[in-house]
């Protein structure tokens, strides 16, 4: 199977029908929304951090920062597609969002975001879609960019699909050069299916602890596997935990959760329900609202 | 889009790479909306040692907001004035800008604003190469 960035550039690609698809997907909303929880727990936010700020690079249509709100973290996502941004719109997502192509730099104040996830977007930035587009020159404005707005002893953590081990290479020049740290972890290395690529980097060599200026060094985070993985004879490393996945999901509030099974057009329906509801019961008598959205009344 | 992220967007095109005059984007022709946004003072007091206090003022005063104080409070100490703390929860989080222009007070790029979406996308010539 081909490669989507090998196919045509990522706005052209998640056009009208393709973003609707994708977003609908069950199979897709599962896997973004488990990648996306192994992302925010690669990124260990300290308590004192919580709730944070957090950078969605290539938001899309909004899967991974649903995930985010579901911990209670704000987030400002940028995307280059204008059609998975109008889905985003649909669906009625927490964060801000913006058109944007990550390549040209992001734009932010030093030190705006506690942290910034990536899911699945990556392996986009290596592709040249114009003559004028030099992989390179592109990754290096970005990661220069985003070093500059993530605030200090904070982390950046990308999944994505790495072409080849030159590529995670070519990547991690720009991202060194930029003055990250950090590394690759892969998890479940043994199985095909998986098996998943998190480039985790930081911003200074130790990471915020405390509320009173409290550090710890920054350390590679260990690979997930399967528990047979570590038997003899795998060819894993021998370092890892066993760590079974544990999802903290349940310990949030439901706000904006999907339950399992559902469509996304009953998902959205349910929410907008949920919004009417909470329009009518939070708002009292003499607000100025009117529910949840109003036009504006200066 | 709302004031916080505005609070924190300053042009990146090319021409505007060493000055400081890149901040903030000044809005023109702007449509606003009210939404309400539950409390979440946790995240208010984390976000204020990030704030630009004088653009935010400026910023909400352009929007005819002006219940914030001209003086920045001292954040270097915990916030624990209610009132302010619900004037920023207003100011940041639940004042959307859907449709208008930010223009940068240096280089007179206009992003656009469409549906609550800014436009950053830059022309070839303008990438910050
Ligand atoms: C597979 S989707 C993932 C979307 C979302 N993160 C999720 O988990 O569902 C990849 C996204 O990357 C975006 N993308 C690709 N190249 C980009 C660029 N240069 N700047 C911004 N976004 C980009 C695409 O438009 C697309 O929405
Ligand atoms: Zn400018």
């Amino acid at each position: 199977m081909s490669r989507p960035e090998h196919i045509a550039p990522p706005e052209i690609f998640y056009g009208d029908v393709e973003a609707t698809k994708y977003t609908a997907n069950t199979r897709v909303q599962t896997i973004q929304a488990e990648m996306t929880e192994r992302a925010v727990e690669l990124l260990m936010l300290p308590e004192h951090r919580k709730p944070a700020l957090i950078l969605d690079i290539g938001c899309g249509s909004g899967l991974s920062g649903e995930i985010l709100t579901e911990h209670g973290h704000e987030w400002i996502g940028m995307d280059i597609s204008p059609s998975m941004l109008e889905v985003a719109l649909e669906r009625e997502t927490e964060g801000d969002i913006m058109l944007a192509d990550v390549g040209q730099g992001c734009g932010f104040r030093a030190g705006s975001f506690d942290g910034a996830i990536s899911i699945s977007v990556l392996q986009w930035l290596c592709n040249a879609d114009s003559t004028s587009h030099s992989p390179a020159q592109r990754l290096s404005t970005f990661f220069t960019s985003l070093y500059s707005s993530l605030s200090r002893g904070s982390r950046a953590v990308f999944q994505f699909y790495p072409e080849s081990d030159e590529q995670v290479k070519f990547i991690m020049t720009f991202a060194t050069k930029a003055g990250f740290g950090g590394g690759l972890v892969v998890d479940f290395p043994n199985s095909r299916k998986a098996k998943k690529f998190y480039l985790v980097l930081w911003v200074g060599g130790e990471m915020a602890v405390g509320p009173n200026g409290e550090t710890a060094k920054q350390e590679l985070p260990q690979a997930l596997m399967h528990e047979h993985e570590g038997e003899a004879g795998s060819s894993g490393p021998t370092s890892v935990k066993y760590e079974k996945r544990r999802s903290d999901r349940s310990k949030v509030k439901g706000k904006g959760k999907k339950k399992s099974g559902e469509s996304t057009k009953d998902y959205i329906l349910r929410k907008k329900e949920l919004y009417r509801k909470r329009g009518k019961e939070d708002v009292p008598k003499d607000s100025r609202y009117t529910g949840r959205k109003r036009k504006d009344a200066f | 889009m709302r004031l916080l992220t505005h609070n924190l967007l300053a042009c990146h095109a090319r021409a505007c790479t060493t000055t400081s005059n890149n901040f903030p984007l000044i809005f023109k022709d702007v449509q606003v909306e009210l939404i309400q946004a539950e409390p979440n003072p946790d995240f208010i007091k984390g976000f204020l040692p990030k704030i630009e206090w004088n653009a935010l003022v400026k910023t909400a005063r352009s929007l005819g907001q002006d219940v914030l104080p001209e003086q920045s409070p001292d954040f270097s100490k915990p916030l624990n004035d209610e009132a302010l703390l619900n004037s920023l929860h207003h100011i940041l989080l639940e004042i959307h800008i859907m449709e208008g222009q930010m223009i940068c007070p240096n280089c007179s790029h206009i992003y656009q604003i469409r549906s609550g979406i800014p436009n950053m996308l830059l022309a070839e010539h303008e990438i910050n190469k």
